[in-house]
């Protein structure tokens, strides 16, 4: 069956969330033609994420139609190479999304932005500890870019997404209230921080008498009604929970839902097309240019979108794979080292410690995604880690989430996983736990990577994803140490029991842990060990722009979605200052 | 027929599957001074929702083979649905009871469907089409989550599981306010079933009316 070829645009961007909206609205705002493909279904947050239906923690935690559908396209997963990877059948580990406005429409609202150590963490471990100290199989990398010339686009992903919070370096002067180890913002935060929970203030004691700086971590839900930078008014957050997992009823959890799409949808030049399924970037003869994609349409039927431009803004599962699907860029090989196409990926490490009280009683229910205290003394380079042997690191926090009921009822070690003694100390700890998370970083190693699978395919007959992937010594090793490190935070809360929660010493896809996969496309400043370059442009095909989460050489501690945003931000800046007045390779 | 005190349809399960599931439920999450336990709870009624449902024919799950058996860390490889799980699995352990105690695991004594249970989760009886393990893994997590899930599907009857850990299900308008207080909150759990039934009335924002509570829990 031959493409029904479409007329040409000048922009064609691959997935609608965080990285597809964004860049789309600053694209049509210069006055480009943009069209972007998404493959799941358009929601309407006026009638599918609605009270009461949406407080269902059932369907949207475990079994919602906003997750990929993995009956059509799922990936597969082994430890390592001896293995032979089977598909991920049930959602588990992460939950990739599928509609428009992609993953981050159900996103936590996590929304701290990197440290400037972590754009630059070969360079500066090197500096600092010297080569030798970087263990030899782990493929650290710097980004190619440095805070200072990214914090305006992390500015701006704040203005759209009303990031709630309180400066801590402001233009070099460290402010009360804030983290003292963050970056210089070039300006305060859009929306105020958030409260202090009980919890919080227990918390903030605890850190205190051991020297740390407790501050309010920043959240995307919005401390006070808002109207952002593209003037779609938000509603203050209401402290309910569902929120992580969920779509929030409010429209208070900035997301491209609610925080773009209401303007991007106004832009003349913009159009979405939904389940519009993406199964290469086509090339010209020579492999240097992209001429357009090739999807499926709702309809079945096999459609080609010429573009001047593509942008691959999908998952980072996503883009990765079309890009080995449409044979760009070299493919990388654990053996050899060489290739770049899946090196480098790399997830979240994190863990917990929780707080058994007897005689306290909290109020875990009322909260939302970011409503934390939090502390960084142990992450990126404010800690010295000469002394503890690692490289990595991460930040604590309290955070009340809104405790759902199926999957939020710690209980302490040694309780039966079931039967009497179970249901007694469930009902006893729901509201007599207060959890200590720890968040922290994951290194890119050389036996961690993407391919594509020999013997799995997708709905369309197309091979899976494969994914390659185990935690690594260094990491546990660092784990251990933020453990310890919770545990003495754990110490002085002087709780009736402490208990420690980790992710094991081997990967595994079962349980949810978070869907912060990064990595397979990285950016940097050479060819021979990233897939773009610092504007995310393909070295090899420089009218394909491949943003995202994939653009990561390895994880830092705090989260990715700020940072996708405000990549999104930077790569749109660079493609409508720069790339369109002289197309070809920027740098 | 099993007691069926709240007239329980089933569209899923067969009669001798439900015995055997409510007898299963109520160890797992018994009835005792805290209140009832998960067959009292309509978890199986829950279990039977969710395998006439998407999940039951794993709708949403990659289902191509070649099927492996995999390493724990892989995840569920079966090649049977959970509707095929729980309609194979319940026929063989019933079929191991028969052949060894003589009767089917409802009517056995308690004591003895305890002990199975254990047998079960430990992997011990070596079903002949899939692993004891499996089941009772699966069977554990969805009487957890048909106890504690909104009584929309079908379990969580009365809210008994809100009301054991004192979860006021829907969140009050009224949380905004309360977020930065030390005083504990208890309200009558509100379920989505309560506001879509009309039980429970909603405020202009469409957050339900909480009915605040006196704590009487004293353990």
């Amino acid at each position: 069956m031959s493409a029904t070829k479409l007329k040409s645009v000048d922009v064609v961007v691959v997935g609608s969330g965080v990285v597809g909206s964004i860049m789309s609205m600053e694209l049509a705002n210069a006055g480009l033609s943009v069209v972007c493909l998404e493959r799941g279904k358009s929601f309407d947050m006026d009638t599918d994420f609605q009270k009461p239906n949406v407080y269902d923690e059932l369907k949207f935690d475990r079994q919602s139609d906003i997750f990929q559908n993995l009956a059509r396209d799922t990936i597969t997963f082994r430890n390592h190479g001896g293995e032979t990877a089977l598909p991920m059948r049930e959602m588990g580990a992460f939950k990739p999304g599928e509609m428009v406005g992609g993953t981050a429409a159900h996103w936590g609202g996590n929304a701290r932005r990197f440290l400037p150590h972590d754009f630059e963490m070969r360079s500066r471990i090197e500096q600092r500890y010297g080569k030798s100290f970087i263990p030899a199989d782990c493929n650290l990398q710097d980004w190619g870019v440095t805070y200072d010339e990214i914090e305006p686009y992390y500015d701006q992903f704040e203005q759209i997404f009303g990031v709630g919070g309180k400066a801590g370096n402001l233009n070099g002067e460290i402010q009360e209230g804030g983290n003292p180890h963050e970056g210089a913002r070039s300006r305060e935060y859009p929306n105020p921080p958030t409260r202090r929970t009980y919890q919080g203030k227990l918390f903030a004691d605890a850190v205190r008498s051991l020297g740390h700086v407790p501050f309010q971590g920043p959240t995307a839900a919005m401390t006070q009604d808002y109207r952002n930078l593209y003037r779609v008014p938000m509603l203050q957050c209401a402290s309910g929970g569902f929120c992580s997992s969920h779509v929030c009823p409010q429209g208070a959890k900035a997301n491209p839902l609610t925080s773009v799409f209401p303007a991007l949808m106004r832009q003349p030049t913009f159009e979405i097309r939904p389940l519009c399924n993406v199964l290469r970037v086509n090339t010209d003869s020579t492999g240097k240019k992209a001429t357009g994609v090739t999807y499926i349409d709702a309809r079945g039927n096999e459609i080609e979108q010429p573009a001047s431009i593509v942008v691959l803004g999908a998952y980072c599962f996503s883009n990765v794979r079309l890009l080995l699907l449409s044979g760009i860029g070299t493919p990388y090989d654990p053996r050899t080292g060489k290739g770049v196409v899946g090196r480098n990926y790399s997830y979240q490490q994190g863990g917990s410690v929780e707080v058994f009280f007897d005689d306290r009683e909290f109020n875990p229910f009322i909260g939302g995604g970011q409503v934390n205290t939090s502390i960084d003394e142990f992450n990126g380079d404010v800690i010295d880690r000469g002394p503890l042997g690692f490289i990595g690191g991460a930040y604590m926090n309290t955070a009340t989430r809104g405790a759902a009921p199926i999957k939020g009822k710690p209980v302490p070690h040694g309780t039966p996983r079931w039967g009497a003694e179970w249901k007694k100390a469930v009902a006893h700890y729901y509201r007599r736990t207060m959890t200590i998370h720890m968040h922290a970083s994951c290194m890119s190693y050389q036996h961690n990577y993407l391919d594509i699978d020999p013997t799995y395919k997708d709905a369309y007959g197309l091979p899976l994803l494969r994914m390659t992937f185990d935690w690594n010594e260094n990491d546990l090793r660092m784990m251990k140490y933020m453990t310890e490190r919770c545990t003495e935070i754990g110490r002085v809360l002087n709780g009736s029991g402490l208990g420690a929660k980790g992710k094991g010493t081997h990967f595994g896809i079962t349980a949810y842990q978070s869907t912060h996969n990064v990595g397979g496309a990285v950016m940097g400043n050479d060819p021979s060990t990233s897939v773009v370059n610092k504007y995310l442009q393909s070295w090899d095909v420089p009218n394909l722009f491949v943003v995202g989460g994939s653009a990561f050489p390895q994880n830092p501690a705090n989260g990715p979605t700020e940072t996708i945003g405000m990549l999104a931000c930077w790569a749109a800046d660079a493609i409508k200052e720069t790339y369109v007045q002289s197309p070809g390779l920027m740098g | 027929m099993s007691d069926n005190p709240a007239g329980a349809s089933y569209i899923y399960l067969v009669e001798p599957e439900v015995r055997f599931l409510e007898a299963a439920v109520e160890h797992l999450i018994p009835t005792d001074e805290l209140g009832v336990g998960a067959r009292d709870a309509g978890v199986v009624v829950y279990i039977d929702r969710q395998l006439a449902g998407t999940w039951g024919v794993h709708g949403r799950a990659y289902r191509g083979g070649p099927w492996r058996d995999g390493t724990p860390q892989q995840g569920y490889q079966s090649r049977f649905t959970p509707q095929e799980v729980y309609r194979i699995a319940i026929r063989e352990i019933n079929q191991h009871c028969k052949a060894e105690f003589g009767r089917p695991f409802a009517q056995l004594a308690q004591a003895a469907q305890l002990r199975l249970l254990e047998q079960l989760e430990k992997d011990q009886i070596a079903l002949p089409s899939l692993s004891s393990k499996f089941f009772f893994d699966m069977l554990w997590r969805n009487t957890e989550e048909g106890f504690f899930a909104d009584p929309i599907h079908g379990g969580n009857r009365d809210k008994a599981g809100w009301k054991l850990l004192g979860f006021p299900g829907l969140p009050s308008g009224q949380y905004r306010d309360l977020i930065d207080s030390a005083e504990p909150y208890h309200a009558e759990p509100v379920s989505v079933l309560d506001v879509q039934t009309g039980k429970v009335p909603v405020d202009a924002e469409g957050f339900p009316k909480h009915v605040i509570i006196k704590r009487d829990r004293t353990y």
